[in-house]
């Protein structure tokens, strides 16, 4: 879909014109163990990527290092065009400070396998956290705000309710409230379904397909492969921390070139 | 045998055991009473007492020593705590060492050594800047803050970090992801969850605080206990003082256990909804 910049273009801390998303050679080590072998990939705005993979495999952890909840020990990643993580001097990374990286995550939401909503706030108080505190918005715009993406994931009268009084499927509604109220470029999904009783993934579901209907720019971590076959618009396999096979979603879900790709898919389905 | 309904009567057991363990406790009470009221004790000179100008001015000095001691006791907690989880070394083990050494010493040895300063150090400052006497500055008010206060921070150090540890991963993870920065993220998402695990025990020690504050006499602060002593020293009347100054801690600690109960109720919202039902 896009290009990949040579390494030697990558040499700046801004890219212009570059996609949304730009991982080059990313590796992610955890002491001995190697768990990102060089990613390559491109994420172009407005579009839905489906990333499926066998645990371990490493996807969870290439979603965390988009927005630095782990830092990248290789290669190279841009959001918006601007390199995470480090600032670049001649053939030295500094790691950025605190502020800077706070900055950076800002523009990216994430929602979480255990939805992680804050249990000393209210569903509205938790929407509203995140604007108030780090946008510095007005509690008037951002309750408004809050009150009409409540209503989108279809929760506008659970709004004082604390997440202790909701179920599974309803907090994580409300977590992806809580990242679109940062009004952000960019949503990672890091298995949103996979902590839910199975009676509860569709209503999940339902609100991130209506996200990707509003061309949200959207990361999914997912088992769900018939969501990824619908609402995809690349879905990507891992393995073993690499990018095994990358495309169309019928291509790779119903015809995969690699022998890997069809293992896994087959083990799923059964 | 006759199954019909109508013809069972329940017959509740008779709990005999219990019947003669509360007669005993009864006893036991009525005598407690009327050996009280017997004894040698001059009931209207603990009336008189109770409410002079300078027991009321030891109570006063009490609270204040509590609550200034306690709040010393928090800030150094909480920066010991944070120091316990750094990843540094030098900040980690420091603060182990300041946990250790003031929990190991008596309060009542430290409260001495504080006040005994002066004999270490004759003069407090930085050289060619400011100097003090030490004696001048080492006031029993200061000497007790001081010695209460520092080691209250050791026991409070633990408290806090239990409290921190006690916070899910996931929920530092949550507020990263919003942009916040770290002391944004420990101020409005970690500590009030780690308040619902650190407010029970800081209240106990709040209310051990308020007792530990007679230790203080033994520095000649003029709380309590040794204003009590002070005046039964002049006149004799040892039991009627010692019971006025019982009779004020009583009532401190029950209104502060109303209070505490107060707080972990306001800190236990969200969590505890469902607990609550």
């Amino acid at each position: 879909m896009n290009s990949i910049p040579s390494p030697t273009a990558i040499d700046a801390d801004h890219l212009a014109g570059a996609p949304l998303v730009l991982a080059r050679k990313v590796e992610k080590q955890f002491g001995t163990l190697k768990v990102l072998k060089g990613i390559d990939l491109a994420i172009s705005t407005g579009e839905v990527l489906c990333i499926i993979g066998p645990s371990g495999s490493g996807k969870s952890t290439f979603l965390r290092c988009i927005n630095q909840l782990e830092r990248i020990d290789g290669g190279a990643l841009f959001v918006s065009g601007e390199r995470v993580g480090y600032h670049r001097v001649g053939n030295k990374l500094y790691e950025l400070d605190d502020k800077a990286i706070a900055r950076q995550r800002r523009s990216i939401g994430m929602v979480f396998q255990r939805f992680n909503l804050f249990p000393h706030l209210t569903a509205l108080q938790n929407v509203i956290e995140g604007p108030v505190q780090v946008l510095k918005e007005s509690k008037a715009d951002a309750r408004a705000h809050a009150l009409s993406l409540l209503e989108r994931v279809g929760l506008a009268d659970k709004r004082d309710a604390y997440p202790s009084q909701l179920s599974g499927g309803q907090q994580q509604r409300v977590a992806i409230a809580r990242s679109l109220a940062m009004r952000p470029e960019l949503l990672l999904f890091d298995e949103p379904t996979s902590a839910l009783d199975p009676e509860l993934v569709a209503e999940v579901l339902r609100v991130m397909r209506g996200l990707a209907e509003t061309g949200m720019t959207m990361v999914c971590v997912t088992h769900e492969l018939g969501f990824a076959r619908d609402v995809g618009h690349r879905v990507a396999f891992m393995d073993q921390g690499q990018i095994v096979e990358i495309g169309d979603p019928r291509s790779v879900l119903s015809d995969p070139k690699e022998v890997r790709t069809r293992a896994f898919i087959s083990a799923v389905r059964h | 045998m006759n199954t019909e309904p109508e013809d069972i009567v329940i017959v509740p057991k008779r709990h005999y055991g219990r019947l003669i363990g509360a007669a005993l406790v009864l006893v036991a009470l009525g005598a407690i009473v009327q050996a009280f009221a017997v004894g040698q004790i001059e009931w209207p000179y603990v009336a008189r007492f109770l409410t002079v100008p300078v027991i009321l001015q030891a109570l006063a000095n009490t609270i204040i020593m509590a609550i200034l001691a306690m709040i010393l006791g928090l800030v150094l907690g909480v920066i010991f705590a944070v120091m316990r989880l750094s990843a540094n070394p030098v900040l980690s083990s420091t603060a182990l060492g300041y946990i250790w050494f003031f929990r190991a010493i008596p309060v009542l040895l430290q409260l001495l050594l504080w006040y005994n300063l002066a004999l270490v150090f004759p003069t407090l400052g930085i050289p060619g800047l400011f100097a003090f006497k030490t004696v001048d500055v080492m006031t029993p008010f200061v000497a007790a803050l001081l010695g209460l206060g520092i080691q209250q921070g050791a026991f409070t150090a633990e408290v806090v970090r239990a409290g921190l540890l006690s916070v899910d991963q996931g929920q530092y993870e949550a507020a990263q992801t919003l942009g916040m920065t770290r002391l944004q993220l420990l101020y409005r998402i970690i500590m009030p969850q780690a308040m619902r695990v650190i407010v029970p025990p800081v209240g106990n020690e709040f209310i051990g605080m308020v007792k530990l504050t007679s230790l203080a006499s033994v520095v000649q602060f003029s709380e309590l206990l040794y204003t009590a002593q002070s005046i039964y020293y002049a006149n004799s009347r040892v039991i009627e003082l010692l019971i006025v100054a019982a009779f004020w801690y009583l009532i401190v600690v029950t209104i502060l256990s109303l209070i505490q109960g107060r707080i972990e109720a306001y800190y236990a919202r969200g969590v505890a909804v469902s607990a609550r039902r």
